[in-house]
């Protein structure tokens, strides 16, 4: 095992001291396997107790160790070492949302839209467990499943210029979150969750920029659930036109 | 939070997308020959005239210039929004005007050619 | 001290200098101002088409200018970067299944750029351009 020594660059921000965020360099021996979180566990076990981020599981499941590595939003638990160029590596909190204090970010925004898109199973009338399981062939899980793997890292949200630019926007993952839904056959929930995705801070404020889905680290693809979600809004929006619409409008 | 009526803009803005990105960059090439100041065989007045006079190549043209003005009137909402103009309203008005007044003319322009 | 959650700028007019990425969307977004402009220049040749031959003329020679030739080329380059990435991400907006399986998106994307380049073919051989100008 080769030690690298790099210049760790940490954005900084304590609400009790600090005006604005800046920047503290400490000097990082790191291990060949390592990656960014490892860096700062060391930090914070052996140069400075105070530093603040927030992590879990330490292999990419739990979703909280998403961070900004040299300006883009990754996690940083999935992030290796040896696959930054050069010796110098910044980390910031994830931009787009308020900094809490030093890598940690107030989530309350995405917390608040993730509830409104009803990220559950809807039913019309419950099935009685006499009557057994809600079963799903292989075609029917193959639709959704993909969009399961979401963990609410907040990369999207960082990587999205409509979420920067319009804080409506309910954005990429609780979107997909509702067409994971909606795309799920034991659900009746479309027409609730059409309510508040087919609004203008819903589906209709995304722009189709991509950089959700480029930036996902679970290959969810956020922006294909979207596009998806506005054609079928298009095409019950005119079934709707022409009368030919569901139950309620 | 009512539901949006973007479908209408949003699905012009989708098929003259389409439309666009199979079409417009070889007409630009024709037009660009043009600008150079040769005439291709096809766009002598006759053989054009002859075109916009078929029912078929009315469609055509209607169709390629209608979808490519909404597409681009929808489409310039974001641009604009993104380039830091903040009066959307106005700029949906403007140019859901303009791609509406085009579509209008490309209708009488074409029924004039017999 | 500030006591408070700290709320980052946003360039509200650049943020799409910085990053490859997003500067790429801009000029997608862009790209429509070159659509919309020369489905313009489609109109007034149908009106000049429906004004008889010698305002059609004055229409060709109208496009023979400089402010023309400058513009073509411009629209030549957006209008071919919008067909690159509209197709690039067509698979996205209409993924198909077929069995349990999702058909790969460069399948997708792929038929769409032969597509493209049919279409692109019948135009200019229709139109005369290959052919003596």
């Amino acid at each position: 095992m080769s030690h690298r020594t790099i210049d760790l660059e940490v954005m900084r921000y304590r609400p009790e001291q600090d005006d604005e965020p800046w920047v503290q360099t400490y000097k990082v021996p790191c291990e060949e396997d390592w990656v960014v979180l490892d860096a700062l566990i060391y930090v914070k076990d052996n140069l400075d107790g105070s530093l603040s981020y927030r992590w879990s599981c330490h292999m990419a499941v739990c979703g909280s160790c998403g961070m900004m590595i040299n300006g883009e939003p990754a996690l940083s638990c999935k992030t290796f070492i040896r696959d930054l160029p050069g010796d110098v590596i910044r980390v910031e909190p994830l931009t787009n949302f308020p900094i809490e204090r030093d890598l940690v970010v107030v989530m309350d925004d995405f917390i608040e839209k993730l509830q409104r898109v009803k990220p559950y199973i809807i039913r019309d009338e419950s099935k009685p467990i006499s009557e057994g399981e809600h079963r799903q062939t292989p075609a029917q899980l193959k639709k959704f499943k993909q969009y399961t793997l979401c963990i609410n890292c907040l990369c999207c949200y960082a990587a999205c210029p409509q979420y920067a630019l319009i804080p409506e926007f309910i954005g990429p993952a609780a979107l997909t979150l509702a067409h994971r839904y909606n795309q799920d056959s034991r659900d009746q929930g479309w027409e609730e969750r059409e309510d508040v995705v087919a609004t203008n801070e819903g589906i209709w404020d995304c722009a189709f920029a991509d950089a959700c889905s480029i930036v996902c680290p679970k290959h969810v693809d956020p922006a294909s659930a979207i596009q998806q979600m506005k054609i079928s809004s298009t095409l019950s929006w005119y079934k709707n036109l022409i009368g030919l619409g569901g139950k309620k409008r | 939070m009512a539901r949006s009526n973007k479908p209408l803009v949003w699905s012009l803005f989708a098929a003259g997308g389409t439309l666009a990105a199979l079409l417009v960059p070889a007409l630009v090439v024709v037009t660009l020959v043009v600008a150079y100041g040769y005439l291709p065989a096809a766009l002598d007045y006759q053989t054009m005239h002859a075109f916009a006079a078929n029912w078929l190549g009315k469609v055509i043209l209607f169709v390629v210039i209608a979808l490519c003005l909404w597409h681009a009137a929808h489409r310039l909402r974001t641009a604009l929004h993104g380039l830091g103009l903040r009066a959307d309203k106005w700029v949906a008005k403007a140019g859901y005007t303009v791609a509406g007044l085009g579509t209008v003319f490309a209708i009488v322009y074409l029924l004039q050619i017999h | 001290m500030n006591g408070r959650p700290y709320v980052r700028e946003v360039r509200t007019a650049s943020w799409y200098f910085g990053r490859w990425r997003d500067l790429h969307h801009m000029l997608n977004e862009i790209s429509s101002i070159f659509i919309g402009g020369y489905a313009l220049i489609l109109l007034w040749g149908v009106k000049s088409l429906a004004a008889g031959e010698q305002a059609y003329l004055a229409f060709l020679d109208g496009l023979t200018s400089p402010l023309s030739l400058t513009f073509h080329w411009v629209a030549l380059g957006f209008t071919l970067l919008n067909s690159v990435s509209w197709f690039g991400v067509t698979p996205k907006a209409m993924p198909v299944q077929i069995g349990d399986e999702f058909l790969p998106g460069h399948y997708i994307a792929i038929g769409h750029y032969v597509a493209w380049f049919c279409v692109s073919l019948v135009v200019l051989v229709v139109s005369g351009v290959f052919s003596n100008g």
